[in-house]
């Protein structure tokens, strides 16, 4: 990790920065978890072949 | 928000590459098992209602699919809307891939930013290491990847336990790899280790219609079909980052 100095995008503060990072984060998880974990009927069957083909949990 | 745009299109991107590459890996290695093994579970007549009426000769040629009468009725009465066989199929699995690789990579990012960043593609190859970890590895230990009509625990407590499984990975690999003590890469392999000891919920009866060997052969697709799109995943977003934070910077230093 010697040349990880480099930066994405500057921050104001490392706070900013922890926020904006846990928001991506957490926007990720949000669409990870619909697809993958919904039990809504349509987007179990529409994610049908993708979900057991990711070995989520299904059915 | 510059950060936060940043993250979303390198995301964006290494999610689309490896989301395209997926799908069709998939649909080589583990969507031609999932419909042998629909097969199966019609003959079963286990009640689950696929989203398929595969009947045996579609599952060996899905696209020579036609709802004429010869096709048997099945119970759908439970079952909502779900995509036609055929390419209505195929364009969804894509979609779900595509989708669930920006959010992957969205996370990936988001937390190797807060380790200092993915500075190149061969780093990124060790955080797609890492994500397969977490996201294939741990959890298919306990539950291995199913084929439609095998028999298992509760869907919500097994959720819950991959949910479980994963952050834990994730928290104990984190520790070891960013502590650098030996007390706390202990404790992370404690966090690795502990969801294995309580154990992922099972079925009563592992008794399945479907073949150990096709069984065997999904188990392994998808363990290396998710190895690829992991590693291409962090590779491809360590790419992304380079060049993106090499405009950037250099956009600052412009304006500054």
């Amino acid at each position: 990790m010697t040349t990880a100095s480099s930066v994405l995008g500057s921050a104001a503060n490392s706070s900013s920065r922890v926020i904006q990072l846990a928001l991506a984060a957490l926007l990720g998880t949000f669409i990870v978890g619909f697809v993958g974990f919904s039990h809504m009927d349509a987007v179990h069957n529409a994610g049908h072949d993708y979900r057991h083909s990711m070995a989520f949990p299904c059915h | 928000m510059t950060l936060f745009r940043n993250v979303v299109f390198v995301a964006a991107l290494a999610g689309l590459l490896s989301g395209i590459l997926m799908t069709a890996m998939q649909s080589y290695a583990t969507v031609p098992l999932i419909l042998k093994a629909e097969t199966f579970e019609n003959a079963g007549g286990h009640d689950h209602g696929a989203p398929a009426e595969a009947a045996p000769a579609e599952a060996v040629a899905p696209d020579a699919h036609s709802h004429d009468a010869a096709t048997p009725a099945h119970e759908h009465d439970e079952e909502g809307w779900a995509p036609a066989d055929g390419f209505e199929r195929f364009a969804y699995t894509a979609l779900a891939n595509i989708v669930t690789g920006i959010g992957f990579a969205l996370i990936l990012v988001a937390v190797s930013e807060l380790a200092g960043g993915i500075a190149n593609w061969r780093q990124g190859i060790f955080w797609g290491f890492a994500g397969f970890a977490v996201f294939t590895l741990a959890p298919g230990l306990g539950l291995p990847p199913e084929l439609p009509a095998m028999p298992a625990a509760d869907l919500a407590t097994r959720q819950l336990w991959w949910i479980g499984t994963v952050a834990a990975t994730a928290a104990g690999l984190g520790l070891i790899a960013f502590r650098g003590s030996l007390l706390f890469s202990l404790i992370g392999l404690g966090l690795i280790v502990v969801p294995h000891l309580i154990g992922a919920p099972q079925p009563d009866s592992h008794e399945s219609p479907i073949p150990v060997d096709l069984h065997h052969q999904f188990v392994v697709a998808v363990t290396v079909t998710s190895l690829i799109f992991w590693v291409v995943l962090g590779a491809a977003a360590g790419i992304a980052r380079s060049r993106i934070s090499g405009t950037a910077t250099s956009l600052r230093d412009s304006l500054a």
